[in-house]
């Protein structure tokens, strides 16, 4: 599948700035057998699902006050299909980590990760999400939220703006629409079932493990 | 100021006078607490700020006092403790409620026990952490390891607190936080309607609340330690990131306080603009508070309608400074740059605009008698109680303390405008909602007179190109949306601070939960919150 043929209501493919690393995402896919053609009933369920991506109403600091102006009247995401905010994890489908995460806020954010319903999605949003941004010194910050849940889009910005968040938001419904509900991604090695987001041992599957991993590999 | 003086000097032989401008004493630890409460009976009864500092051979614990009926009297008490490695004294939490959280805050950073001091768990970091972070011996490279299990969910939490028995001896006592039999609901730390990141666990009897603990730390963020590495112009950044909705009222205290403390002489244009933006800052934050306590009681269409005024606010912001929420706007020895040439006018637009759409506010909401049968005689906080935690800002003036530092302490233009304090006398939930929208309409009228008025010339002082601060300790209190903020500095002539710590009023707010909670209903807990009006990350820093 190539990336243009994932059509957006709000923006053109060619207007997007990262299609390469979108388009890595599906050549990656494929390779594991994940999405080689999506099948009409996947692209009308996933129509359907990109459009109606509810978030979780989840801020720690600063970026949460964007957030609600995302939420708010002027930029409004039920726009883009983001409707409204729900106050469990389990009715949400995306969690918008805005704000610093802690060491003591950490087992909290995994904790409502865990709880929310497959599939679920995450975004980074503002530069301490993303990497612990300028609290990456600290001794009580989380250095980027992808090492305790996996990240679909990153947004930076201390905070973004409101436009870089429908952005971040209009990418990952490009994410959603290659998906293949119907699917298990295969390893193309031995053609084993690939969760998506868990390892065999049922941990997660987290860049900062992935990259251990690899590490440790080459130590050897 | 004489009179205090030998007033302590006659409780306290030990009492010793450090600088002559203001009055700071300072007294040896065994007489602290009969020098405290002399100083209470004779008026002193507010206590704005406890800071611990370590000086490496000795840990030093400094006291801001003033008085409610005389609040531009200001002192700074001091007392030390040379037992390094285990530091006790006694503690003053019950002369000052508010002393409550500041000892647990310097027991959590420091490792100071509070000799009576009924409560001392650590305030911020989890139970399970090792050592005392803002102790100059810490190591505070970040560490690797990210905790897997959620703590401090247990209702049965240890309560450790040390007393003297009858021969002198200090014994270690542990209660439980509640009784086996109590029914305790946790509140938080993920729920809409904390305002961040804030825990509370509630214990009740059927619907009414009996007693609140709140738990907080996690959004803290160690700013205060990551400071003492950090230049001043870069700290400035840090300031707006403590209570997001004042940003600016929090980076001119810093600003004020080091221009203060290197005798810089500000240029009237930049004052006045600094004015300018603070109650352009305060406006929108007030539309925020009010926004959001809205929504907490059910009333979507005022967020909305506060959102929507406050991007308004935001546009200013944004074409002068070029941020929205965090304007990085102001400097030392000014702002960074001159105002957009469209400001003026955008402004004046926008004080009608507001003050059409306040009159529409109350309409549509305050005269709604849902809200009124909800909100009046809801949540009680009397004058002496405010006093007493401290609780000073919006919710001090809706139980009628006059406590505004605008007027008490006049800085930049704030001496040259015409404005009223806003008090209440009733001190409940209707109260604290009314005196923001009166204050948004105080602030339009601050803007008011200045914005015709901005004098040309320099935006900004002249500064070295290193800022260095003079050795000493400095003090400097804005008033921001919330209430109270000041900012404690201890330099020793470097370019970076020795001790920084700031004094968030919102702390003082949600130690004021458990007390106006009582014996209401746990749905009011959620309009309380929300009249309240704190922010989480201020608090935890």
């Amino acid at each position: 599948m190539e990336v243009k043929d994932i059509k957006i209501k709000s923006m053109k493919t060619e207007d997007f700035r990262d299609n390469e690393s979108l388009q890595k995402y599906i050549d990656e896919l494929e390779k594991g057998g994940f999405g080689i053609k999506v099948a009409p009933l996947d692209k009308v369920i996933n129509w359907g699902r990109s459009y109606s991506v509810w978030p979780l109403t989840f801020a720690t600091s600063c970026c949460g006050i964007e957030f609600m102006c995302v939420a708010a009247a002027r930029h409004d995401f039920a726009r883009f299909g983001f409707e409204v905010t729900r106050n469990s994890p389990r009715q949400a489908d995306v969690i918008f980590v805005s704000g610093t995460i802690t060491k003591k806020m950490a087992p909290v954010l995994r904790r409502l990760y865990d709880e929310m319903s497959e599939p679920k999605y995450v975004i980074a949003v503002g530069g301490c999400a993303v990497s612990g941004g300028p609290f990456k010194s600290s001794y009580h910050v989380v250095d980027g939220v992808d090492k305790i849940i996996p990240v679909d889009v990153y947004v930076p910005g201390c905070p973004p703006r409101p436009e870089a968040m429908l952005y971040a938001m209009m990418q990952l419904q490009r994410k959603i629409r290659v998906e293949s509900i119907f699917k298990m991604p295969k390893n193309p090695e031995n053609g084993s079932v690939i969760l998506s987001k868990y390892n065999s041992d049922g941990t997660l599957v987290t860049p900062a493990s992935e990259t251990k991993q690899i590490e440790e590999g080459g130590a050897e | 100021m004489e009179k205090t003086l030998k007033m302590i000097q006659s409780v306290s032989s030990s009492c010793t006078k450090i600088d002559a401008a203001d009055v700071m004493v300072s007294v040896d630890k065994k007489d602290l607490h009969k020098v405290c409460e002399a100083l209470y009976k004779d008026g002193w009864d507010y206590l704005i700020n406890l800071t611990a500092v370590d000086n490496v051979e000795n840990i030093e614990i400094v006291y801001h006092i003033s008085k409610s009926s005389d609040m531009e009297k200001f002192m700074v008490l001091k007392t030390n403790t040379t037992d390094v490695e285990n530091p006790i004294i006694e503690t003053v939490s019950d002369i000052w409620k508010s002393a409550n959280l500041y000892e647990r805050e310097a027991y959590d950073f420091f490792g100071v026990r509070f000799l009576n001091h009924p409560d001392m768990r650590r305030l911020f970091l989890r139970p399970d952490w090792v050592g005392y972070p803002l102790r100059k011996n810490y190591d505070n490279t970040p560490n690797e390891g990210i905790p897997s299990k959620v703590h401090d969910m247990d209702a049965c939490e240890d309560v450790p607190s040390i007393t003297l028995d009858r021969h002198g001896e200090i014994v270690e006592n542990h209660t439980k936080l509640f009784g086996r039999n109590e029914y305790v609901v946790n509140f938080g730390p993920q729920h809409p309607s904390t305002h961040g990141v804030l825990h509370l666990r509630v214990s009740l009897e059927g619907e009414t609340i009996k007693k609140i603990d709140p738990n907080f730390g996690y959004i803290h963020r160690g700013i205060e330690k990551m400071m003492e590495s950090m230049t001043y112009p870069q700290m400035l950044f840090l300031t707006e990131r403590l209570d997001y909705l004042c940003g600016s009222m929090n980076r001119h205290a810093l600003c004020m306080c080091v221009e203060k403390a290197m005798g810089l002489e500000i240029p009237k244009r930049a004052e006045y603009i600094r004015t300018i933006f603070d109650e352009l800052n305060r406006i929108a934050s007030h539309l925020i508070g009010w926004a959001c306590m809205c929504n907490d009681m059910g009333s979507i269409t005022a967020f909305i309608y506060g959102m929507r005024d406050r991007e308004k606010i935001m546009d200013i912001f944004q074409e002068t400074a070029g941020g929205r929420l965090m304007t990085n706007y102001y400097v030392i020895g000014g702002v960074a740059q001159d105002i957009h040439p469209n400001f003026v006018n955008r402004v004046k637009e926008f004080i009608p605009y507001l003050r059409k759409m306040i009159k529409e506010y109350h309409t549509l909401f305050t005269g709604n008698p849902i809200a009124r049968g909800r909100m009046i005689n809801c949540g009680l906080l009397k004058k002496e109680d405010a006093i007493a935690l401290g609780m000073s800002g919006p919710n001090g003036r809706a139980s009628g303390w006059h406590c505004d530092v605008r007027k008490i302490a006049p800085y930049a233009a704030y001496s040259e405008v015409d404005f009223k304090e806003i008090l209440h006398d009733g001190g409940d939930t209707i109260d604290r909602y009314m005196i923001r929208l009166e204050e948004i309409e105080e602030s339009l009228k601050i803007i008011e007179q200045l914005i015709d008025k901005i004098p040309e010339g320099d935006f900004r002082a002249k500064v070295p190109a290193i800022v260095k601060v003079p050795a000493g300790e400095y003090y400097q209190r804005v008033e921001n949306a919330r209430g109270d903020f000041g900012v404690y500095l201890k330099s020793t002539g470097d370019k970076s601070p020795y001790r920084i710590k700031f004094r968030s009023p919102s702390m003082v707010a949600v130690s004021g939960l458990d007390p106006i909670c009582r014996d209401t209903k746990i749905a009011d807990l959620i309009m309380i919150g929300g009249s309240l009006d704190y922010v989480i990350p201020c608090i935890d820093r």
